[in-house]
């Protein structure tokens, strides 16, 4: 059989969003951003939240979700989209509101803003990627890069003596009493990208149901930041980013209630 | 005619938003503000109107929270006081680059850094020059009473909404903590989600709406030559807000050979001055701005063909003598103009005022 005759409508398993847009993502081959994006846009569709979404994008590679994915978006100054999301929500209290957010608008500059709206838990979804470097920048040391792991600001790997602790945020976060769902997950593999559909499902639905922050962290690769293929960026992730960042659910208040209808 | 009430023009500031349909107020705590939020908090109005009332873990966050709820079409504002305001710079300048309309009140006290808590007008440059990054105006009202303070919560709102861009109150910690007669305005209905959708509904994020174009609320364009259009349409919104937007009041100007300049406080000290002047007879009269921005630019051209010298009082080193002087230049006169200025939270008194225009001008 020729391929010409599989290519066929009624052979079609798979399509994409229609909540994604027909546009060319700006984001590296190999990179995370594209994959989470798509899992967000899907879901989406599939809970049919287009006309209640309001997304807030970050500063960063982030930022251009707002092209990829079709709902209402506000672009957020650098660290400050929890406090933007605040805003939204508290005011609008029937919208769906989500942040999407790198490692240095998170966990860095945007801490404050971070771990406050976490603690008032506010009804809204964070996404966080992080891949332990500034993406857009040129690959600088992120709040969350390793011990040892290079970067343009840490030339010879991260030293904490002379550049500090890496930060996890997630673990300060699944500790305040204002989230609900706190959990760690990644997109390396199908498996791993079903498990994490799998967990932003629950994080919008627990929005949905208002039960105050839910928190999504998906570690992930730069493989322009990292200096690797996507391949060898995947295993370097394995063997050295999850032993640090460990996958898995931190904090689920709500795992023995039934599940929404939605 | 409304209620009338002796209140403080800070807890003016809190009913007025009430009463004028504001949907939400963010704030942080600093003197000599503080009563906006208190008298908020104290007035529950999330069970009334329905006003969204919250208390920010900062000032970063407080505008931050504002550019939120204003991008979803909202009615809404902060206040602070000068280091307050610093912290905000970055956002108001988010806000005026990605067009959303909002209410911020400065209740000025003296700097420079934590300064003194006593009123000052020592933020002049910041609400009129910008504060913070790129080139941006926002309009600045100027109350000169507690009874202002009330009109011009509405009429910020009003103009911030004709604009799309951030309006200032621009006063300071002496009307702020003063108490006077105030006729307070009626209620107004807050917008409902259809008269949002009217007034906001092609630039607001209040959800996609199926078959319609999705709103993207962002200052952000990589591409500098769409980003130069973005600049030239903001400037040509700003010469139209110096067009029709002016607003200023003369006291016994008609017959004056010396003009002072002064708006909030320091115009009640020298209204005061005109007086004691007068009775010496000195000529003097003066001119209020109650637009900081737009600046009575043409209002100081016309006095300047027949006076003989402008002061320029104000409780700060010499800010608005600038505008001052560039109005008397474009319009290619040559009067004095002087400064005399109290700082560190210092309120001139009248006879000082008039000492200095005598030493001045006579």
């Amino acid at each position: 059989m020729e391929l010409i005759d599989i290519i066929k409508q009624e052979n079609i398993v798979y399509k994409k969003s229609k909540v994604l847009n027909d546009v060319v993502m700006h984001y590296c081959p190999g990179c995370s951003h594209g994959t989470v994006q798509k899992v967000i846009a899907e879901l989406i569709e599939e809970l049919d939240l287009q006309e209640r979404a309001i997304g807030v994008a970050p500063v960063g590679c982030s930022v251009f979700i707002y092209n990829y994915i079709e709902v209402d978006w506000q672009e957020a100054a650098h660290g400050r989209a929890p406090a933007v999301a605040t805003g939204i929500s508290r005011l609008n209290p029937d919208k769906f509101v989500f942040t999407y957010q790198g490692d240095g608008d998170l966990a860095s500059i945007g801490s404050g803003e971070t771990l406050h709206a976490c603690n008032r838990g506010e009804n809204i979804l964070i996404i966080f990627i992080n891949n332990g470097i500034y993406g857009m920048t040129g690959g600088q040391m992120a709040p969350t890069t390793i011990e040892g792991m290079v970067t343009s600001t840490t030339p010879f790997g991260r030293n904490a003596e002379l550049n500090g602790h890496p930060l996890k945020i997630t673990e300060l976060i699944a500790k305040l009493p204002g989230t609900s769902y706190v959990t760690r997950q990644s997109v390396h593999t199908a498996a791993a990208v079903r498990k994490c559909k799998k967990a932003i499902k629950k994080g919008i639905q627990n929005v949905l149901e208002k039960k105050g922050t839910s928190f999504v962290e998906v570690v992930s690769t730069c493989n322009s930041g990292w200096k690797m293929t996507p391949v060898a960026a995947n295993k370097w992730m394995e063997e050295n980013m999850f032993p640090f960042y460990p996958l898995g659910d931190l904090k689920d208040d709500i795992k023995d209630e039934p599940a929404s209808k939605n | 005619m409304g209620e009338l009430r002796l209140m403080k023009g800070n807890e003016v500031l809190a009913e007025a938003a009430i009463r004028c349909g504001c949907d939400g107020y963010f704030g942080y705590p600093i003197t000599p503000q503080s009563e906006v939020m208190e008298t908020l908090m104290a007035s529950e109005p999330w069970n009334t109107t329905g006003m969204v009332v919250l208390q920010a873990e900062s000032e970063v966050a407080v505008i931050n929270m504002v550019y939120g709820a204003a991008g979803s079409g909202k009615k809404v504002m902060a206040s602070s006081s000068g280091p307050g305001i610093s912290l905000m710079s970055e956002g108001i300048s988010y806000i005026a680059g990605a067009e959303l309309p909002c209410l911020i009140v400065n209740v000025q006290r003296g700097g420079p850094g934590l300064g003194t808590i006593q009123p000052s007008q020592a933020d002049y440059f910041q609400a009129v020059k910008g504060g913070g990054h790129g080139d941006y105006k926002m309009i600045v009202l100027a109350p000169a009473s507690v009874q202002e303070m009330n009109d011009f919560v509405d009429l910020g709102f009003e103009l911030a909404f004709k604009y799309r861009n951030p309006a200032m109150i621009l006063t300071d910690g002496a009307i702020g903590q003063m108490m006077e007669k105030v006729e307070l305005s009626d209620y107004k209905p807050r917008n409902t989600v259809d008269e949002i959708e009217k007034i906001a509904g092609n630039w607001a994020t209040t959800g996609k709406k199926p078959g319609n174009r999705r709103n993207v609320v962002t200052s952000l364009e990589l591409d500098s030559a769409r980003m130069e259009e973005n600049n030239l349409r903001f400037q040509q919104k700003y010469k139209k807000m110096e067009e029709e937007e002016c607003r200023f009041e003369e006291i016994l100007c008609s017959d004056a050979e010396y003009v002072i300049v002064a708006y909030g406080t320091s115009s009640r000290v020298c209204q005061k001055s005109l007086e004691i002047a007068r009775s010496k007879g000195f000529k003097v009269g003066l001119l209020r701005p109650i637009t900081l921005f737009p600046f009575p630019k043409k209002a100081i051209a016309k006095l300047a063909e027949k006076v003989k010298g402008f002061l320029s009082v104000e409780m700060n080193a010499g800010q608005m003598i600038e505008d001052i002087k560039m109005s008397v230049y474009e319009a290619g006169k040559n009067v004095r103009i002087e400064h005399f200025g109290r700082m560190g939270g210092i309120i001139p008194t009248p006879g000082e005022v008039v000492d200095e225009l005598e030493q001045k001008f006579s």
